[in-house]
């Protein structure tokens, strides 16, 4: 029995961790690690750096071809893409958002870890609407880049 | 207690209906059911049990368990669940054995409808097979006993997976709408009859064809309709597990669907604080759309010592700061009339209650997701062969590769035939679909047949397919023994 199927939370040793020159270009880190069967992710990447076996292995990210567009993002059905770009002592972090309180380009609002717990403050640096997921991009402290993982506006 | 803004729905204001309960005016909203108009008024207590007089709410919300049958203008036992609302009718609550009214129940007579294929339940499943039979050329009339078709996918706010054939990314609510438009183009081509807000109610005696009887509703009265198909096709779904504990009919214990029917399709809070029970993909993707709705989930708890759903869902939840617990359940709920909290308590490795582990939470609704069972009573009632298995979530009717179960032109898809996807629904409604199609000479389309079950095959490849793909080898081996 792995930890996460117990708790439901990932640790850096599920993950695909990219290294510091592929974080400060900024990339997808695709948070799906279970064969399930999904594929949009494949289909939705411009330059085709997403892969997969058949559609039910997990995906895995080609971080020398991905270039953090976060296209990837809005299309997850499982809420899953988070894009990280880290330069010097702040990292942006890009990620799905569906609830109620809509935040604004510029707004300062509350940063969680993947357990919920507020770590700090962020700054809304730029939205874009896929549907109905907004797809938000926050600034953070560089050390919590692989961290954060929601917002609470 | 109606939710007016929501991140993916656009809950308008209605147009409002009043009407009446215990002869006290209330008012609800056009396109309400009538459970769903007492809800948003705040009454949760719909009749009280037959033996002890307990109160009673509904539990499935969506016409399986009758714990919400009111007498509506004179007319006892009506479903108030799937019951639409109108202006000004009567509601009451209604005494333990309701009395037979005066009132002629059936407006008109009855009348026959004459078709190829017959199709029961409009949910992903029912829809495509009408879809698919018709555009094969057999005339279809498609029956579901709720207000609007789709079946499930009409409270599924959340995207989809699979791929791009079975539209992955996009929202249930979504290929729910696109299913009606494929449906209604063919109606208005007079290729398929729908009758919505109507029940298939039985199977009867008939020299060839098969034949049914079907009720139709209107104005809380019904008209029987005798209709006469070569083929019939069971589409009709499944219904919630209810788990055994102290407290589980109070107000306030709801299946996850019929939560999810409140809140995502009438716009209505089921509650204000919520304790899931069941950490399976519906457990948690419920737990998530409560959330969206602005409703708190105090925590799922989980029997099992593993999250049974997609870590995907789980992880969602974890990053909203709401906890799910393995290996605990729920000992009993508290509460006089109506829930009012719960009691949680931590298994052990053989699933039994550990000593002086439980906790108290404070809560206003339980929200039950604890499995589905497939509605087979019509497939029973005509005689169709049944056998238990597990896997499948309960009895399921042994089918060959077509869909046809043991009796000659009854075929299944979709949960009824065992609990699996939406996604698996579809195409299995389109293999029931074709099927009778090509049986009846209208189709010579078999190439179809194959690449359907090769759809089929590769979504239940992975390790979370091996449920439905056992249930399914099980079913093949005992309709080739049955068959023999
Ligand atoms: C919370 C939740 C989340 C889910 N998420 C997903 C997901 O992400 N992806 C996925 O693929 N699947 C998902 N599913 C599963 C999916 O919804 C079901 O597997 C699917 O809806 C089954 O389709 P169906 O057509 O067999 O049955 P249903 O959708 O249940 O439709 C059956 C219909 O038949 C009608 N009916 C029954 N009996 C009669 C009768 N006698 N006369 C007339 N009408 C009748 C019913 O009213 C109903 O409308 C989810 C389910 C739930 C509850
Ligand atoms: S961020 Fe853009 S380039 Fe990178 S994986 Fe996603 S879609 Fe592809
Ligand atoms: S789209 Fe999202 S959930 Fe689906 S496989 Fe890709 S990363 Fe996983």
């Amino acid at each position: 029995m792995r930890e996460y199927e117990k708790t439901g939370l990932l640790s850096m040793k599920e993950l695909q961790v990219p290294s510091k020159k592929q974080l400060a270009k900024g990339v997808a880190i695709l948070e799906c690690v279970q064969e399930i069967p999904c594929n949009p992710c494949v289909d939705s990447c411009p330059v085709h750096a997403i892969s997969m076996k058949d559609i039910n292995a997990p995906p895995v990210n080609d971080f020398e071809k991905c270039i953090g567009c976060t296209k990837c993002v809005g299309v997850c059905p499982g809420l899953a893409i988070f894009v990280v770009k880290v330069k010097d002592d702040k990292a942006w972090v890009t990620l799905p958002y569906e609830f109620i309180t809509v935040p604004k380009v510029g707004d300062s609002v509350q940063a969680l870890d993947r357990t919920g717990t507020v770590r700090s403050k962020a700054l809304v640096k730029k939205i874009v609407k896929h549907g109905k997921t907004m797809v938000v991009t926050i600034e953070v402290e560089s050390c919590l880049a692989m961290d954060i993982r929601n917002i609470k506006v | 207690m109606r939710i007016r803004a929501h991140p993916i729905i656009d809950f308008k204001k209605r147009a409002e209906l009043p009407f009446y309960f215990q002869k006290k005016k209330i008012v609800g909203e056009e396109g309400d059911t009538i459970a769903a108009a007492l809800h948003a008024a705040g009454v949760r207590t719909l009749t009280t049990s037959l033996k002890y007089g307990s109160p009673r709410g509904f539990f499935c919300g969506i016409g399986k368990c009758s714990s919400c049958l009111m007498r509506v203008n004179g007319v006892p036992n009506v479903r108030t669940c799937i019951a639409p609302l109108k202006e000004g009718i009567l509601v009451e609550m209604q005494e333990k054995l309701a009395e037979l009214p005066d009132a002629e129940f059936f407006g008109e007579p009855k009348k026959t409808i004459d078709v190829d294929v017959l199709i029961v339940g409009a949910g992903p499943a029912g829809l495509c097979a009408a879809i698919e039979s018709a555009a094969q050329g057999a005339s279809v009339l498609i029956v579901d006993e709720n207000q609007s078709v789709g079946g499930q996918l009409v409270k599924q706010t959340h995207k989809f997976f699979g791929s791009k054939q079975e539209r992955a990314g996009t929202r249930g609510i979504d290929i729910a709408k696109e299913l009606e438009n494929d449906l209604r183009r063919l109606e208005s081509e007079g290729k398929i009859q729908v009758m919505i807000d109507a029940t298939v109610i039985g199977c009867y005696e008939s020299d060839k064809k098969h034949r049914f009887g079907v009720v139709e509703r209107r104005e809380y009265t019904s008209t029987l309709y005798d209709v006469r198909c070569d083929a019939v096709i069971l589409a009709c779904g499944a219904m919630e597990n209810m788990l055994l504990f102290p407290g589980n009919d109070l107000p306030g214990v709801y299946g996850a669907g019929a939560v999810q029917t409140l809140m995502n399709v009438y716009g209505v809070k089921p509650g204000e604080r919520v304790l899931m029970v069941g950490a399976g993909n519906v457990g948690l993707i419920v737990s998530y759309q409560l959330l969206q709705a602005g409703i708190a989930v105090d925590r799922v708890v989980e029997a099992a010592p593993v999250i049974g759903g997609y870590n995907v869902h789980a992880a969602k939840l974890r990053r909203c700061g709401v906890p799910i617990q393995t290996s605990h359940s729920i000992k009993e709920v508290c509460g006089e009339k109506k829930v009012e909290g719960a009691v949680v308590v931590r298994l052990d490795e053989n699933w039994k209650p550990i000593k002086d582990s439980e906790e108290y939470i404070k809560c206003d609704t339980i929200c039950l997701a604890v499995g589905l069972t497939p509605s087979t009573r019509l497939l029973s009632q005509i005689g169709v062969d049944l056998e238990f298995i597990p896997e499948a979530g309960g009895y399921v009717a042994p089918h060959d590769g077509a869909m046809q179960t043991s009796v000659k032109g009854v075929y299944v898809a979709g949960d009824a035939s065992g609990i699996e996807e939406a996604s698996t629904a579809m195409i299995e409604g389109k293999i029931a679909g074709l099927s009778p199609a090509i049986l009846l000479g209208r189709s010579k389309n078999k190439k179809l047949l194959a690449q359907y079950r090769e759809e089929l095959a590769q979504l239940r490849a992975g390790p979370f397919g091996e449920k439905p793909r056992i249930a399914k080898q099980k079913i093949a081996t005992l309709a080739e023994a049955h068959h023999a």
